[in-house]
Formats: C-alpha cells, sequence, structure tokens
C-alpha cells in the first residue's frame, strides 16, 4: 500500500484515494518532430528499479495532479511536489541523493 | 453497543464556487454573499445561515437553505462579473446525510481510508475522500456526529452503505474501547 502526501489537500493520502498518471516530467513532442520522436513521447517509458518520478492525481480528494518520486524496489517515498514544474525540486533531489548516493541523477 | 442514526438531509442549498482565492474580488464576493472569509485548506465554517467548505485550493462548497441557492449564485456573479470564476447552483446534484451517535466514527472509517480517530478527526475539517468505491465529502457537526455529501446519483447506494456499516454489532470497536 503506497501512501503519498497531497501537496493541496496537506493529508496523507492512500493508494485507493489516488489515481496513477504514469512517469512524470514527459516532454512534449511539437509538430515539428519527426515520427520517432513523437513514437518515443508516446510510447516510450522508463521503468527503472530504483528511483522513479511518477504522476498521481488525488482523485477522490482535492482533484488535483502532483508529482511523486519514490523508489519502485523498496516502495520508499522521497517526496512529492507541485505540478506545475518540468524538473523535480532542489529539495526532492537531495532527498534522493542522501538516501541514495549512487543514484545517477534526474536526466 | 451501537445505536447510530443515519438519515437523509431535507433538501438543501449547495453552490460550488470556484476562482483565485487569492483574488481580493473573490474574497471580498464570498465575503458579500456568506460574511466569511474564505477558509484555509480543508477547513469548514459555519455561520447562522449556512457553511463554507474548502473543497480544492480553487474550489469551495457553500451551503445554504435550498431555496436561497439561485440568490447566492445571482449575487456571486455579479460581483464576481469580469473576474475568471465558476459558481453554480448544485443542489439538486448532491446529496446530504447525516450519521449521528455513538459509533459514528468507526461507521465511516470501516469505508474512507481516513484517520478518523476522535483525537485526530475534529470539528470544523473536512475530508473528500471515496466511502466504499463513490466520491463523497464529510465533517463533524458535533461530538459524535457527522455530516456527508455525495452525488445524488449514488445516494441510494450511500444510504444502503451507510444503514449496513451502522448495524448494531458490527462495530471493530477500534475507537470506542
Ligand atoms: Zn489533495
Amino acid at each position: 500500500m503506497l501512501i503519498l502526501h497531497c501537496p493541496y489537500c496537506d493529508v496523507m493520502a492512500e493508494e485507493t484515494d489516488l489515481a496513477p498518471g504514469g512517469e512524470a516530467h514527459l516532454r512534449r513532442e511539437a509538430t515539428a518532430s519527426d515520427d520517432a520522436a513523437f513514437r518515443d513521447y508516446l510510447f516510450q517509458r522508463r521503468n527503472p528499479r530504483g528511483v522513479h518520478f511518477e504522476r498521481w492525481r488525488h482523485a477522490f480528494g482535492c482533484g488535483k495532479w502532483f508529482h511523486a518520486a519514490r523508489c519502485t524496489q523498496t516502495l520508499e517515498v522521497f517526496g512529492t511536489y507541485s505540478a506545475q514544474v518540468s524538473t523535480p525540486p532542489d529539495d526532492i533531489l537531495a532527498k534522493i541523493r542522501s538516501r541514495r548516493p549512487d543514484w545517477k541523477g534526474f536526466e | 453497543m451501537s445505536d447510530v442514526m443515519i438519515e437523509e438531509c431535507p433538501l438543501r442549498g449547495m453552490v460550488s464556487l470556484r476562482g483565485d482565492f487569492a483574488s481580493a474580488a473573490f474574497q471580498k464576493a464570498l465575503h458579500g454573499v456568506t460574511g466569511l472569509d474564505v477558509p484555509t485548506t480543508r477547513r469548514i465554517v459555519t455561520h447562522k445561515d449556512g457553511s463554507v467548505a474548502w473543497m480544492s485550493p480553487d474550489e469551495l462548497l457553500l451551503m445554504m437553505s435550498h431555496d436561497q441557492a439561485d440568490a447566492v449564485v445571482s449575487a456571486l456573479e455579479d460581483s464576481l462579473s469580469g473576474e475568471h470564476h465558476l459558481a453554480a447552483n448544485v443542489s439538486d446534484a448532491r446529496a446530504c446525510f447525516r450519521i449521528q451517535g455513538w459509533g459514528a466514527h468507526e461507521v465511516l472509517a470501516k469505508g474512507a481510508p481516513v484517520d478518523l480517530a476522535p483525537e485526530v478527526f475534529h470539528p470544523g475539517e473536512i475530508r473528500r475522500t471515496r466511502l466504499g468505491q463513490v466520491a463523497v465529502a464529510f465533517w463533524m457537526t458535533g461530538e459524535d456526529a457527522f455530516e456527508l455529501v455525495c452525488f445524488r446519483s449514488v445516494a441510494a447506494f450511500v444510504s444502503d452503505w451507510l444503514q449496513m456499516a451502522a448495524r448494531p454489532g458490527s462495530f471493530p470497536d477500534v475507537f470506542n474501547a
């Protein structure tokens, strides 16, 4: 059971209160992009064993989207943060580095 | 032992108000209609004519008597003209239930993933979550007394669910021990 902090409601929301939204920080390809870039944008997803960034929606609560950084191997949650950013904030990255010193970093 | 009473509330006026909470015009419009300030996160404030509840960072639920709802919407529309907002009379889209009596916390705790321990969940807080499989919001109106709103379309399900969960002898007695 995953429990994530909703940054908008300020509650610890249980997984059944949430809806998953897949990988976070995808960059939409522009109309000028070629087919391969569009294919990757639409279908290619990371599936790491370890640190992962995801989108979640507080579906039964405030209805808002937010981001979560967590470990897919241990289910440790490093933190949740606003959906209105295109890269993870520094405090989240620092938390991950302190917990996973060998982590390669966000690309 | 338990004697939790479940009843559907009489028709109630409900207005959904969305906009920018930080905007002075929004705050003024709300104050003009209810005399209240915008509630902070997850708070529900009650005044003599009704309540104002925080539903999300850009949505409030105003409750009042059923026949006042249209007037409230017009008043909000007037004072928010030119301001990005939404004010809608949702009275008939929602149903409201009262859950009252010793064990009311446990009735809701059976179906909602919320810490309902009496020392954690207090009057003044509203929680949007699920009950069973459907979306609800509930808050306390006094000791061992809750009100709950859900969509009218699932009101029969919620009513049955609550009646079932309130059956005497069915309580885990986690909070009442
Ligand atoms: Zn939320």
